[in-house]
């Protein structure tokens, strides 16, 4: 009873796309915050140590580990004592940008830092209207300046 | 007669016109808002609340956009096309009968702009007009694409059209009448006093069955929307058209859907029957109202749960299937009608 088969598969599918009816999956951003994972890899954040000195001490590994060469650094020396320097050591990165038109947020340079100074943040609103913007510059993604985004929560 | 009469049909008309394009904007917003929620989106809800506001916004966008012309051998034919495709689905609106009749300023008004005593076969004859808008689209394109969906419309509707006509005849058979309101008024009443008298469940859930399925082939709509088969053919006829060419195509396609359901409404759902219409006239045009809606929201659920025939699947379903059961619903009825006299 072909005929019957034809019928049955029919109804089945429209009993399916009925039951539908009522769900939603579509989170509506910017209205309701968008839902991120803790391993979420967005834009960049450069960390500080407990008393707001720079934990980045310009070695390079970021910037030698990253395959879409989208991290500048100039090194330079602070030799002040450790309360008045910038960074926790005398080394620190006079200049530290990413640019985010040709970052592929694969997160190497995570992995690549020995002091823990820079890590993946969750901002994923990186979207501006010239190329110069596109490169975030130090002052931009220390975790003391970033703003942190009204649009999205982290999953506990 | 006089001045009076002439009055009356107009003032129909301009309201017929004003609540049938309004409601083919928001049939439109509807279907769009239908489908959102079975994929599991919402819809539009951006432009208003609840994205009431869409078709008007939808509107100024064809209006200001672009209107890009193929080089064609034949533009006129490329302009008149549209509007020929348009202007029959718009026509159909006038025999369709909305209510019975009311009383207002002392004069007795019908809820429906005209009833002929040929209305079915007005219906029939502008339905087959409006295949030479598509196919005239389709060859005034000068594309492959809108060529063979052209083509492609001309075979199905031409298909469908005789099972669309022929599964009619069994109420023709029961009423004896042509005309819309006539039929209509023949499904008042119950049998039994607990089943209503329409068609549906008068002798032609067949015809109802087969016109319904017709029906969504005459349209184009999915799962028989071989003519604009996105995968294969872009858009089909109307690939090469653009702005308020194009919303045209647009508008016909979505008053051939009303008017498709009106038309269904009529003949095998009691048109303006049911509970209360003998006291309240009015109270018809909602029950009319409700009984198309319904079907509008089966055309879309079909849309949003059905893929598309393939071609010989098409020609095969049409002529070897419905057509026969067209044929025996007639001769079924035909037996109905001599014994039960």
């Amino acid at each position: 009873m072909r005929v019957l088969d034809v019928v049955k598969a029919i109804a089945q599918g429209l009993a399916t796309t009925f039951r539908h009816l009522p769900d939603r999956v579509t989170t509506q951003y910017p209205d309701e915050p968008v839902r991120l994972e803790r391993r979420f890899r967005g834009q960049h954040i450069l960390h500080v140590d407990e008393n707001g000195r720079e934990k980045c001490v310009a070695c390079f590994l970021c910037a030698i580990a990253c395959p879409a060469d989208a991290i500048y650094i100039e090194a330079a020396e602070d030799l002040r004592p450790y309360p008045e320097r910038i960074g926790v050591d005398i080394r620190y990165a006079r200049v530290y940008d990413i640019d985010y038109g040709k970052c592929i947020f694969c997160g190497f340079c995570e992995e690549a830092c020995p002091k823990d100074a820079i890590t993946m943040g969750p901002n994923f609103e990186l979207a501006w209207y010239t190329r110069e913007d596109m490169i975030k510059h130090k002052e931009d993604l220390l975790i003391t300046r970033q703003r942190v985004s009204p649009h999205l929560e982290i999953a506990p | 007669m006089g001045m009076g009469v002439v009055v009356e049909a107009v003032v129909k008309i301009v309201i017929v016109f004003g609540i049938v394009l309004t409601c083919l904007a928001y049939l439109a917003l509807f279907e769009r808002k239908l489908l959102g929620w079975i994929q599991l989106r919402y819809g539009p809800n951006r432009v208003g609340p609840w994205g009431l506001l869409q078709p008007l916004a939808d509107l100024l966008k064809f209006l200001f956009k672009e209107d890009v012309r193929p080089t064609t051998p034949n533009p006129i034919l490329f302009s008149v096309a549209p509007i020929l495709s348009l202007v029959p689905a718009l026509m159909t609106y006038a025999v369709i009968p909305f209510g019975d009749r009311i009383e207002l300023f002392g004069r007795e008004i019908t809820l429906y702009i005209t009833s002929v005593n040929v209305g079915l076969l007005y219906l029939f004859a502008l339905s087959g007009l409006g295949i030479y808008g598509i196919v005239l689209a389709g060859w005034a394109s000068n594309s492959k694409y809108s060529l063979l969906g052209g083509l492609r419309s001309a075979a199905q509707l031409i298909s469908y059209e005789l099972t669309l006509t022929l599964s009619v005849v069994g109420v023709l058979i029961q009423v004896g009448s042509l005309d819309l309101v006539e039929i209509v008024r023949a499904q008042s009443g119950t049998y039994f006093g607990l089943i209503p008298k329409w068609h549906l469940f008068w002798y032609q859930p067949l015809g109802f069955l087969l016109f319904f399925i017709a029906a969504v082939a005459e349209t184009n709509r999915v799962p028989f929307d071989l003519p604009e088969a996105e995968t294969e053919l872009v858009a089909g006829y109307h690939t090469e058209y653009s702005a308020t060419k194009f919303a045209m195509f647009y508008v016909a396609e979505y008053a051939n859907i009303l008017a498709v359901s009106a038309l269904a409404t009529t003949l095998f759902l009691g048109g303006w029957n049911g509970p209360g219409v003998e006291r309240l006239p009015l109270l018809g045009v909602f029950y009319f109202a409700a009984k198309t809606a319904i079907f509008l929201f089966i055309y879309i659920w079909l849309r949003a749960t059905l893929p598309r025939f393939r071609y010989d699947q098409l020609m095969r379903f049409g002529w070897k299937i419905l057509l026969p059961l067209a044929f025996a619903n007639i001769v079924f009825s035909a037996a109905v009608a001599a014994t039960a006299g």
